[in-house]
């Protein structure tokens, strides 16, 4: 399976909404970086509102991407991390605290601007 | 759902197939969102740490009952190399296989119970419990 990446002006969108299997995780991370690449974009926006579970493998592979998308020089949001995610997440002790976040696609948006003018 | 049901995990989508019926039963008992998250990401570490480590295993399913309660327990059963060390696999942020290291004591804390026993050479069980609030 493969999650869609779009393209808007110089950001990169992608909306989550299926039940994420390891293998889909890695290749999303290698499309994403071989998009940034290609399209030259310089922010990218990952929607996690239809995600249910991120156990401790995806939230690594999400982490690990926004990582790798900064060292090619594209920053990345992750935007709409569901309540009962949010929990889960710190009980397992995952705190994936260097990563930006928003509320919602349009605050991710908003945030992206606010870094690239900085 | 009184009678036991089982996934068996023998390839890495079958650790979506175990979160999903997981989290299916533990709706069905009435758990609430976040709890259903909890059992769902348990199940998920449990089943990646079958695959990974042992190859092969299985996740039961149970329903669990006392007077005033109901609640779900996960059995996580493998014939694999076992665990040297269980103290060791117990700590934060202790991971042979690259991960965040949240595993097994990520779980303890989504979980009310957990319970492991894992013979070097034998296989490793881990039975674990949340009830309905």
């Amino acid at each position: 399976m493969r999650i869609p990446i779009l393209k808007l002006h110089n950001y990169l969108l992608i909306s989550i909404q299926i039940d994420l299997d390891d293998q889909t995780a890695i290749q999303f991370q290698e499309d994403l970086l071989s998009k940034i690449h290609k399209s030259g974009a310089t922010g990218v926006v990952i929607d996690l509102t239809s995600v249910e579970i991120i156990d401790s493998f995806i939230a690594k592979v999400l982490g690990d991407v926004v990582t790798m998308s900064d060292l090619m020089g594209a920053r990345v949001v992750l935007t709409g991390i569901q309540p009962a995610v949010a929990m889960t997440l710190i009980d397992l002790g995952i705190h994936l605290q260097d990563v930006p976040t928003a509320l919602n696609l349009e605050q991710g948006l908003i945030k992206l601007r606010q870094e690239m003018e900085d | 759902m009184d009678f036991k049901s089982c996934v068996h995990i023998r390839q890495e989508w079958d650790i979506v197939g175990a979160r999903q019926l997981g989290r299916d039963k533990a709706k069905e008992l009435g758990f609430g969102t976040v709890d259903q998250a909890r059992i769902a990401t348990a199940i998920s570490e449990l089943a990646r740490n079958i695959y990974l480590y042992a190859g092969t295993g299985k996740i039961c399913f149970e329903t669990i009952e006392d007077l005033e309660h109901k609640g779900l327990e996960i059995i996580a059963k493998d014939e694999g190399p076992g665990i040297r060390d269980i103290s060791q696999v117990m700590e934060d942020g202790y991971s042979t296989s690259g991960g965040l290291g949240a595993g097994l004591p990520g779980v303890k804390r989504l979980m009310d119970h957990f319970d492991i026993i894992s013979t070097h050479g034998e296989g490793t069980e881990i039975r674990t419990s949340k009830w309905v609030r």
